[in-house]
């Protein structure tokens, strides 16, 4: 085991930490209030080419792993734009992953450069309200025209929709009973959002504002049949290339927002003077940062190792549910001592941990919730029977 | 044209830093470091002149290990080479000390352009700059905010006191200091980092450039007494009401203080 420094990886998180820096609480604030899209902050990351980092080199990017990947979206989201900062970059980089794996020759030089210069963004189009976390049921439907397909349905909690020019997009090409499998017979496709056949409706929502989630209605969506991505009705498989490399990358984010909060709640407590003395000789406020940092500590190996398998090709989906599940806990756990700490200034929209909280809560939701991570390793990894 | 970039790692401007044992310096493990700001509008500089055309920008930096961040940092921004001056008899060098080192290393380079910070964050002696030039024989120009760089010579606008400003002509080669804000620095981007890992950065002793015993912490000829926080005085009063008032309160109180 090797726990010497990587100057690659240093070099990321601190050439990353830098650039984030130029973004500050307060600027992050003001976009989650709004709910403006962060566009000096996207734009300042992709002039420097950081949208390519998992993109291979033949495609204008740095041909980077889930591991380096991680590392940026751990360090952006220990930044002052937490999750708000991290969702404005993830998507672009994770999302191409079953494009980069599966997709045509043509497909690939048609999307990936302009993915990696930052001028292409797709939202990912998986979750349907009527079928939630069971994907095999998704209503969203695409019928063969000729050489090109059509699509019809509703998907919902489309992440940066708004912003994004192509929508990857999970829809049944053969009805689910007439198929061996539930996963088979579904389509993965690379569509435009064309308005004249998608209209896109925000969701309201807790936190993680200045990046929207919406509610996506296709109707009559034409789809050529050069955008299909992989093979027809293998779609779900090809899914699993962007899935797990998601699962790391938020498990890496949540570690950093984690830390962000107790870093703030740290200095706090040494300032804070209470009763003649700071709040952190209080071991009822010192010891529950100490235990949160030390959970920190052990969730951010278990994502590491996580990406570190997946980049070899080795079987991932197991240590991948762990960490997603560890490290989100751990996360919000964090966030929300660090806000205990503050007292009721924690509550406070000043002092910016209320902000961190909300986005970390996120964390135990998506892109799986908590439970279906344990349904996955109780399964998968303890063989015990399928509960549903 | 070759630019010879002086840089220093300074503690991050959010680090919290509590002062040595000894009181002489602060302590510097766990904390975070970075380039000393002024110097990053030098190295800017120096890939402007690179932009421009035909340059080699190379970077120099006196310190330990953590001190090859700072100099991958300056790779990733786009110089091309770098110098690590990684020997523990540098030290607890003063001002001359390092422009002794700084000097030799100029030496060796022979550079058309030394390019440095006016001061560093954490010194603020602004003594190494005219120093380098000096014991190299160069001319030199300080508090730089505006540089103009042709072939040979270099016309700079440099900060004087009250506001004024003064516009100099320099020979190459020569040594300028700029002031912070002299231009807007560059980040390093995803490819310049990549690019970085195989730029070399050549590590010096101080006996590899013939200054064994000249200099370090023996050989020092500014000794730091100490370092420490001034005692928070007791609480300011505020004098209010319009300005004639404060005016007057201000004089009767200064009388009260026999100060007048
Ligand atoms: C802010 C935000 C952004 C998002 N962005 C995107 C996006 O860009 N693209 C996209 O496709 N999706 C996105 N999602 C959707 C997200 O992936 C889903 O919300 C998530 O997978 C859960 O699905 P669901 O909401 O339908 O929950 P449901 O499936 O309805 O589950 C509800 C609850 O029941 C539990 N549950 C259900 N079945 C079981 C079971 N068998 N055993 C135990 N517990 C069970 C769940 O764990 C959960 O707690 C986003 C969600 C949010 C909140």
């Amino acid at each position: 085991m090797d726990f010497s420094s990587d100057p690659e990886l240093e070099s990321i998180a601190r050439e990353a930490e830098n650039l984030a820096s130029a973004f500050d609480d307060d600027y992050w604030s003001e976009h989650d209030e709004k709910k403006q899209f962060p566009w000096d902050f996207y734009r300042a990351f992709a002039e420097q080419g950081w949208m390519g980092i998992a993109i291979p080199e033949k495609y204008g990017g740095a041909g980077l792993g889930v591991l380096h990947a991680g590392t940026l979206l751990h360090t952006v989201a220990g930044s002052a734009g937490a999750m708000n900062a991290a969702s404005t970059l993830h998507l672009s980089i994770f999302g191409m992953g079953p494009v980069i794996h599966h997709g045509s020759e043509a497909l690939k030089e048609k999307v990936l450069p302009p993915t990696a210069r930052g001028d292409l963004h797709t939202s990912f189009g998986v979750t349907e309200d009527d079928a939630g976390t069971d994907t095999s049921r998704i209503r969203t439907a695409a019928r063969r025209d000729g050489d090109r397909w059509i699509v019809n349905g509703k998907k919902v909690w489309n992440t940066k929709a708004q912003q994004c020019q192509k929508i990857l997009l999970l829809a049944r090409t053969t009805p689910r009973d007439e198929c061996a499998r539930r996963f088979d017979g579904l389509t993965l496709f690379l569509a435009d959002l064309d308005p004249d056949h998608v209209e896109i409706r925000e969701i309201p929502k807790m936190g993680r504002n200045a990046v929207n989630s919406n509610e996506v209605f296709l109707r009559d969506l034409p789809v050529s049949n050069e955008d299909v991505v992989g093979e027809v009705g293998r779609g779900f498989y090809h899914l699993l290339d962007g899935i797990n490399p998601e699962r790391i990358m938020v498990a890496a984010e949540a570690v950093g927002i984690g830390l962000r909060a107790i870093d703030k709640a740290v200095a706090y407590a040494k300032e804070r003077i209470v009763f003649d003395r700071p709040i952190g000789q209080n071991q009822a406020v010192a010891h529950p940062l100490g235990d949160s940092y030390s959970e920190l500590q052990a969730a951010d190996l278990l994502w590491k190792h996580a990406a570190w398998t997946y980049d070899r090709g080795l079987p991932a989906g197991g240590l991948t549910n762990m960490a997603k599940l560890r490290c989100a806990d751990a996360g919000f756990r964090a966030c929300d001592r660090a806000l205990q700490t503050f007292g009721g200034f924690g509550y406070a929209r000043e002092f910016h941990v209320e902000r961190y909280w909300r986005e970390a809560r996120l964390m135990r939701l998506a892109p799986i919730s908590q439970e279906m991570a344990l349904n996955f390793v109780t399964e998968h990894v303890l063989g015990l029977p399928r509960s549903y | 044209m070759k630019v010879l970039v002086c840089l220093k790692q300074v503690p991050h401007s959010d680090a919290r830093l509590d002062i040595r044992d000894d009181g002489a310096w602060i302590k510097d493990d766990g904390v975070k470091f970075e380039i000393n700001s002024y110097d990053t509008y030098a190295l800017e500089q120096a890939l402007r002149v690179k932009d421009a055309g035909e340059a080699e920008v190379v970077v120099v930096s006196i310190g330990p290990d953590r001190v090859t961040q700072a100099l991958r940092t300056a790779l990733g921004m786009g110089a091309d080479r770098a110098v690590h001056v990684n020997d523990p008899e540098a030290e607890g060098s003063d001002p001359l000390g390092v422009a002794k080192i700084l000097a030799a290393v100029a030496a060796e380079e022979s550079p058309d352009l030394i390019l440095t910070g006016f001061m560093s964050e954490d010194g603020n002696f602004a003594a190494v700059p005219p120093m380098v030039a000096r014991l190299q024989g160069i001319p030199s120009a300080t508090a730089v905010v505006q540089c103009e760089i042709s072939d040979s010579s270099v016309r700079v606008e440099r900060e004087l006191e009250g506001g004024a400003m003064e516009v100099v002509d320099l020979e190459m080669p020569c040594l300028i200091a700029l002031q912070t804000g002299a231009n807007q620095v560059r980040y390093a981007s995803l490819k310049g980092i990549m690019q970085a890992k195989k730029k070399p950065v050549d590590a010096k002793t101080v006996a590899d450039l013939g200054l064994a015993g000249q200099v370090g912490a023996s050989a020092v000829k500014v000794v730091i007494e100490k370092i420490y926080r001034p005692d928070k005085g007791e609480g300011a009063e505020m004098l209010e009401g319009s300005t004639g008032e404060v005016v007057s309160q201000l004089v009767g109180k200064i009388k009260e203080l026999g100060l007048l």
